[in-house]
């Protein structure tokens, strides 16, 4: 599905990603994990498109397509997404009109008709419950006012309306409780599935425990320096990042 | 499939102008140019007027010849050349109007690009249209079903025929021909306009919609509205409008009185898409609005505007609030893009006790414009306990456009309680990102920002007007970040 090969990417002349490479199939989760400043966001930030980086070498390339020349709403459109660690308010949009503004505009892309309202309210009310979400909330501006954990639930909540093929979550359990953190996971595990695949993007082992990865990589100086399976995870929170480097 | 070049987004961009900016081939009689006694009296000849509104009118004429363009707006143009502008532009005229099959098929085309077809309003909506195409309506629809209650609603020039003692009475009570230069010149010139009665007691039971557009080059307009409710009545008025485009300048000067007597509400919700000129500067509508209403006991004005067009804008919808317990409403969005310029707000003008009145304002900039937000609140000596609670957002898009809020407050009275609050914000990389990232272009990702920073106004707009506005801050704002 995902493959990344050799990838160099910078911002401001400052290199970040030094030669990543990356191979993603349907039904996998991956995690990557790395200390702060080993380049985990840069590269969810580069497969998203955002065009503050500048990628310098290499290719990403979904489903057997180079995405260089598309923009980030296109990517989005391919069935990307990435689950931010800072999600932006933007006051006055509700959840409930921001998701139905984004399925549509993503239906449309692909050729489809924007979805009925009935039906809308029908996957918005589905998905809710699913995720344990109360009805007000979705009538709430888009993360104005939201607290660590609700803005991440509502992250998931979009994840799980758009039903992307590839999903990037970047640090997703930052800023959690153990039981928003369960709520997210199991959200989470409720949409894998054998056609799409899960990247985790995380400093802690913690989230692993909810979220069990078939592949485990340790992102250093914009390098993955060692790879594996969930045992690693465990390893590298028992002897910590320096027994990698 | 050819790829979509570079070549192609500019060849877009550059069409992508004003949507509505088409012009209509309608055969107008039109006066040369120039303004002086007679053409004053031959604007009123041709109306066939009463003696009493020529009087009136050149007794405008005299007082604007002896007034000064006002010059204290935050705005820089080249003024107008007076003498250079055709005072009065009317539709050739068909004799009778009683169906549809009567009005020119050239005009009735235009609204259909306009998407307004009056086919659709009629059968659909439940809107009575009183179009005023190039100065003199040329249709009014709903006539009857408004006629059974007694609401009279058609164009002031049929007003001053057949109800003089009402248009006598009231017309320039709030505003008055002295107030200010355009208010006056106005006075003298104007053509036509539309006149709105709702009797005693008198829900109306539609709302009253007037489409305005300029269409003959070179003419100058100057509508003239004037709407009464009388005790205890209510109305909801929209007014919109979209304009040709045009090279030169096109001057704009119109009036509009509202009377609200005891118990009464009026509601006035505009939405203003004159054109604003190229993406270089060039031609655009000046727009010297003079909106005023009066509020008596009990009674309630609300002022709803959505400015989207116009090269300059100076525009002040205002409230007398002279009865005890009236209240006065002000909700707007400026948006201004490209090298657009507006200078809007409201006056709230507390005469009586336990008056209370809110403003919203929300300005929007982009491009190289500049957009000034000026208001006043004041409390007369004998206004106990009168309120205002006054709100002014600004949001910018890009490094070089600009916002500015002139606030004046005028307390003479101890007991007024007086709240302001201003915010500026800027559309940021991070929100354009997060929507992107979702599947939103940048385009609907500033409408969507904007609609949720216009939404406290936006709510206050009628049902099918509010879905008009929103597509008109979409179209507005296209292409102005990135």
């Amino acid at each position: 599905m995902l493959e990344i090969k050799n990838l160099h990417a910078s911002i401001e002349d400052k290199d970040i990603l030094k030669g990543i490479n990356l191979s993603v199939k349907p039904g996998e989760v991956h995690a990557i994990m790395g200390p702060n400043g080993s380049g985990k966001s840069t590269l969810s930030s580069v497969i998203a498109g955002r065009e503050d980086y500048e990628v310098t070498k290499g290719e990403i390339v979904l489903n057997g397509e180079d995405l260089e020349d598309l923009a980030p709403d296109e990517r989005a459109h391919k069935g990307i997404f990435m689950s931010f660690q800072y999600p932006v308010e933007i006051p006055g949009v509700t959840v409930t009109n921001f998701i139905k503004t984004a399925i549509n505009e993503t239906r449309k892309a692909n050729g489809l008709e924007e979805l009925p309202a009935k039906d809308m309210l029908k996957k918005i009310r589905a998905t809710a419950e699913l995720l344990e979400i109360d009805r007000k909330f979705l009538s709430r501006s888009l993360n104005e006012g939201f607290s660590g954990g609700e803005k991440k639930r509502n992250e998931i909540f979009q994840m799980a309306m758009l039903e992307p093929k590839l999903a990037i979550l970047d640090e997703t359990d930052s800023g959690l409780d153990i039981d928003a953190l369960k709520v997210v996971a199991n959200g989470v595990n409720k949409l894998k599935s054998e056609d799409n695949a899960v990247v985790l993007i995380t400093h802690y082992q913690r989230l692993l425990e909810y979220i069990v990865p078939d592949y485990v990589h340790v992102l250093h100086d914009g390098k993955i320096v060692k790879s594996g399976g969930a045992e690693l995870a465990l390893e590298l929170e028992e002897k910590g990042y320096d027994w990698v480097k | 499939m050819s790829k979509y070049t570079e070549d192609d987004l500019k060849k877009e961009l550059e069409t992508k102008e004003y949507e509505y900016g088409f012009y209509t081939e309608i055969e107008a009689d039109k006066f040369p140019v120039g303004l002086n006694e007679d053409i004053v009296r031959a604007i009123s000849e041709k109306k066939n007027e009463p003696e009493w509104m020529t009087e009136w009118r050149l007794d405008a004429f005299k007082i604007w010849q002896e007034m000064k363009e006002p010059d204290w707006a935050n705005v820089t143009y080249q003024k107008p050349d007076f003498q250079n502008i055709s005072y009065y532009s009317a539709p050739k005229k068909k004799p009778e109007l009683e169906s549809l099959d009567q009005v020119d098929p050239e005009l009735l085309k235009t609204f259909e690009k306009l998407g307004i077809s009056i086919e659709e309003q009629k059968r659909l909506s439940g809107v009575a249209v009183d179009i005023v195409m190039d100065s003199v309506s040329v249709a009014t629809t709903f006539k009857e079903t408004l006629a059974e209650k007694g609401i009279i609603f058609c164009p002031i020039s049929e007003a001053i025929q057949e109800h003089p003692e009402l248009v006598k009475k009231y017309i320039g009570s709030v505003v008055p021909k002295t107030d200010n230069f355009y208010a006056a010149l106005n006075s003298a010139v104007f053509s036509d306009g539309s006149f709105c009665y709702i009797p005693k007691g008198v829900k109306c039971p539609m709302e009253l919609s007037t489409y305005f557009r300029i269409n003959e080059g070179g003419t100058g307009q100057f509508e003239r509205t004037l709407v009464i409710a009388d005790e205890s009545s209510y109305v909801s008025y929209l007014e919109g409008c979209t304009a040709p485009q045009r090279d030169e300048n096109q001057l704009h000067a119109a009036v509009v009185e509202l009377i609200a007597l005891d118990d009464a509400e009026i509601k006035y919700s505009t939405v203003q898409n004159w054109f604003p000129g190229d993406k270089e500067g060039k031609g655009g509508v000046f727009n010297f609005v003079t909106k005023r209403g009066l509020c008596e006991t009990n009674a309630k004005i609300s002022w709803t505007q959505v400015e989207t067009g116009s090269a300059i804008t100076w525009k002040y919808p205002s409230c007398i609030l002279k009865g005890n317990n009236s209240i006065g409403e002000f909700y707007s969005i400026a948006v201004t893009n490209n090298f657009q310029q507006a200078d809007t707000g409201t006056k709230m003008i507390h005469l009586g006790k336990n008056t209370k009145s809110t403003i919203i304002s929300k300005g929007i900039s982009a491009g190289k414009s500049q957009n000034s937000y000026r208001g006043l609140v004041q409390i007369s000596p004998r206004a106990k306990h009168a309120r205002n609670f006054s709100q002014c957002d600004s949001l910018l898009m890009g490094n070089e456009c600009g916002a500015h809020t002139f606030p004046y407050i005028e307390a003479k009275n101890k007991s007024a309680q007086i709240e302001h609050e201003a915010t500026t914000s800027k559309i940021g990389e991070d929100q354009l990102f997060y929507c992107n990232q979702r599947g939103i272009d940048t385009d609907k990702a500033i409408a969507l920002i904007v609609n949720g920073f216009s939404k406290e106004v936006l709510n206050k707009l009628p049902m099918e007007f509010a879905v008009e506005a929103q597509k008109l801050l979409e179209i507005s704002l296209e292409g102005s970040v990135g």
